[in-house]
């Protein structure tokens, strides 16, 4: 199968990828594997066991696990929803409105977030709160999760959107569509794929979020991410490796999710 | 005010620009009834723009377009009875094919059951009723336009817009589809607005044509007139093959000029109104209506050289180099009845042309 000047023949092309592919994925090997460890010690293997499973619902840290691990899907539902549909309808005006004043303004603000330093945004968000007088809970949390979400959902959804040509919608005006029509019948549906990853990769932002939340989050209030910081300041031990493990595995089962529906796509045709 | 109910599209005085750049300058026309009109041009002519304005996708920015009397454009799309075939189908991709050409008819507001009816006749009538489930990329490109067709024609529209549809088709299957779009526009009765920059579709399909450039109507009539009677050097030269030489007009009597055309060679033809002695203009001499002969037959006659023979296959394309003039192609029917003799590259020859092959133009 190999052509002259394939890829795969350049010398060292094995051990570059190899070499890659260790330092990316042992880590969170180490941590799957450890998390099965049927010991208190989260370097010497012990044999199998399920016991940090367990620890984790039921031990004596479970009801702070699970309010936090509560907290951080309403968030993460909640915020990858409304950043959803507000990237979806920016999307539509930025390309489907024509040319219109500070359109480009727009594109840069939306985009924008994704270069600020995340510290950055954290400061000014607690300012920003402070100086309101918002009281701090989950609240805050959701309101800034939805703001920093938005970029993120906007990506996928305007490349999406992008690619589908503007005689879609003309030929459905044409075919006495009104604007709205054309839009819910042959927009909409044609950037569904787009707009489930723009919602599942919100999704996941807002779930592993620790910068932000942390600052703004109020006193008692907490997410996975900051309720497992709070327990590893305490020493690491082999439940926190658990739920790790947890996590990872909603993250790689929703970034499937997105693959296979990016996959089902209706206008990769002709 | 148009009222007559002969004219289906009466566009005037149109105008379409774009910030400084003007891509129509006030255009007028008429479009008959039942007829199948072309738009005729070259690309950037601003063909597509007329037929965008008509549909309602392109602003008018001077002038009106009426629809069998109605002012038309200020409305939008959607509530304008006509609809178009586009230039890349723009097939719904996630409908299926009966869903797709259903689709007008249902917005409509048509009965989920009419619906159905009426797209299952219009996919009949392009030969598709085999592919109704079907989703638009399992089909071939010929049945593709088809069903573009089909979904445009379904919600019986007064008037049809076509946009190079068949750009897209290789040549015989865009032979065949000409003899099936005018077969179509014959047994529906309405009226097509194909545009197109394929001088010989045109020529096949119209009834009449617009030939258009630079935003300008150049020429309007039927596909003979068109060709026969070109009323500049854009029109004769876009429309077919022809050989087009600058001449002087050296004297203009009884309605006929006598004119040279570089070295010593003098020709005479009709006189044009509007060109008289000492112009310098272009004349149009078809190659199908000249022929070859060893000796002159008429005071018409010049003589040349033969440099090249081209064998086309219907056709023998000859290649004469006038003494100290202008090169000209000579075209013969590749038939044992026509009178077409075989002259090989080095032979003196005549050029000799049947009656009314000169034709002078305005520039």
């Amino acid at each position: 199968m190999a052509k002259p000047y394939d890829l795969r023949r350049y010398p060292g092309f094995f051990a570059i990828t190899l070499l890659c592919l260790v330092i990316l994925y042992a880590p969170l090997v180490v941590v799957a594997v450890y998390s099965f460890n049927d010991s208190p010690s989260i370097t010497i293997w012990e044999g199998f066991s399920l016991r940090w499973y367990v620890d984790v619902f039921t031990g004596p840290e479970s009801g702070k696990f699970k309010d936090a691990a509560w907290n951080s899907f309403i968030i993460a539902i909640t915020a990858a929803t409304t950043a959803t549909i507000i990237a979806t309808l920016a999307a539509t005006a930025v390309l489907r409105a024509g040319k219109f004043r500070l359109r480009t303004v727009s594109i840069g603000l939306i985009s924008l977030p994704l270069m600020v330093p995340e510290i950055v945004t954290a400061v000014a968000t607690l300012i920003f709160f402070n100086a309101i007088a918002f009281e701090r809970g989950v609240m805050t949390i959701l309101l800034a999760h939805i703001a920093f979400c938005i970029p993120f959902a906007y990506m996928p959804i305007s490349a999406r959107m992008q690619g589908i040509e503007a005689t879609y919608e003309q030929a459905a005006m044409d075919l006495y569509a009104t604007k709205r029509q054309a839009f819910r019948r042959i927009l909409l549906p044609l950037m569904m794929p787009g707009i489930v990853s723009g919602f599942i990769l919100a999704f996941i932002i807002s779930l592993d979020d620790f910068i932000i939340t942390n600052f703004v989050k109020g006193a008692g209030v907490e997410t996975l991410p900051t309720a497992i910081f709070g327990a590893v300041k305490q020493g690491i031990k082999p439940n926190i490796m658990a739920i790790s493990t947890l996590l990872l595995a909603v993250s790689i089962v929703m970034v499937a999710l997105s693959w296979f529906i990016g996959r089902r796509d209706p206008a990769e045709e002709r | 005010m148009p009222q007559d109910t002969d004219i289906a599209i009466d566009v005037q005085g149109a105008v379409k620009r774009y910030g400084t750049f003007t891509a129509l300058k006030t255009i007028s026309l008429s479009i008959r009834d039942n007829e199948f009109f072309t738009l005729l041009g070259p690309s950037g002519c601003g063909k597509t723009t007329l037929l965008r304005m008509i549909a309602g996708f392109e602003d008018v920015t001077e002038g009106a377009i009426y629809l069998y009397g109605d002012e038309i454009d200020a409305l939008p799309p959607y509530k304008r009875p006509v609809n178009t075939v586009f230039q890349n189908y723009a097939l719904f991709p996630h409908m299926n094919v009966l869903d797709n050409v259903g689709f007008g008819l249902e917005m409509l507001g048509q009965s989920k059951s009419e619906t159905r009816a009426r797209a299952g006749e219009a996919l009949e009538m392009v030969q598709l009723s085999q592919f109704a489930a079907r989703k638009p990329s399992q089909l071939s490109g010929g049945q593709q336009q088809r069903v573009a067709l089909a979904r445009a024609l379904a919600p019986r529209p007064k008037v049809l817009l076509l946009d190079e549809p068949l750009s897209a088709l290789d040549l015989k299957l865009r032979k065949a589809m000409q003899v099936e779009l005018k077969h179509l526009q014959l047994e529906t009765g309405i009226t097509f607005i194909f545009v197109t920059h394929d001088q010989e579709e045109a020529l096949t399909m119209s009834d009449r044509i617009a030939v258009m450039s630079s935003g300008e109507l150049q020429q309007l009539g039927n596909a003979r007139e068109i060709y026969e009677q070109p009323r500049n050097v854009f029109v004769a030269d876009f429309i077919g093959d022809t050989n087009l030489m600058q001449v002087t007009v050296d004297a203009v009597a009884d309605g006929r000029a006598e004119c040279h055309l570089g070295g010593a060679h003098r020709l005479t033809c009709d006189a044009v109104g509007g060109i008289g002695a000492g112009a310098k203009v272009h004349m149009s001499l078809r190659p199908e209506r000249l022929f070859l002969s060893a000796d002159p037959v008429d005071a018409n006659s010049l003589k040349g050289r033969v440099r090249e023979m081209i064998y086309i296959g219907t056709d023998i394309a000859t290649i004469v180099d006038l003494d100290g003039g202008p090169q000209f192609t000579v075209r013969s029917s590749n038939s044992s009845r026509g009178n077409a003799r075989v002259f090989e590259p080095g032979t003196e020859v005549a050029i000799n042309m049947e009656q009314g092959a000169a034709r002078l133009l305005i520039d």
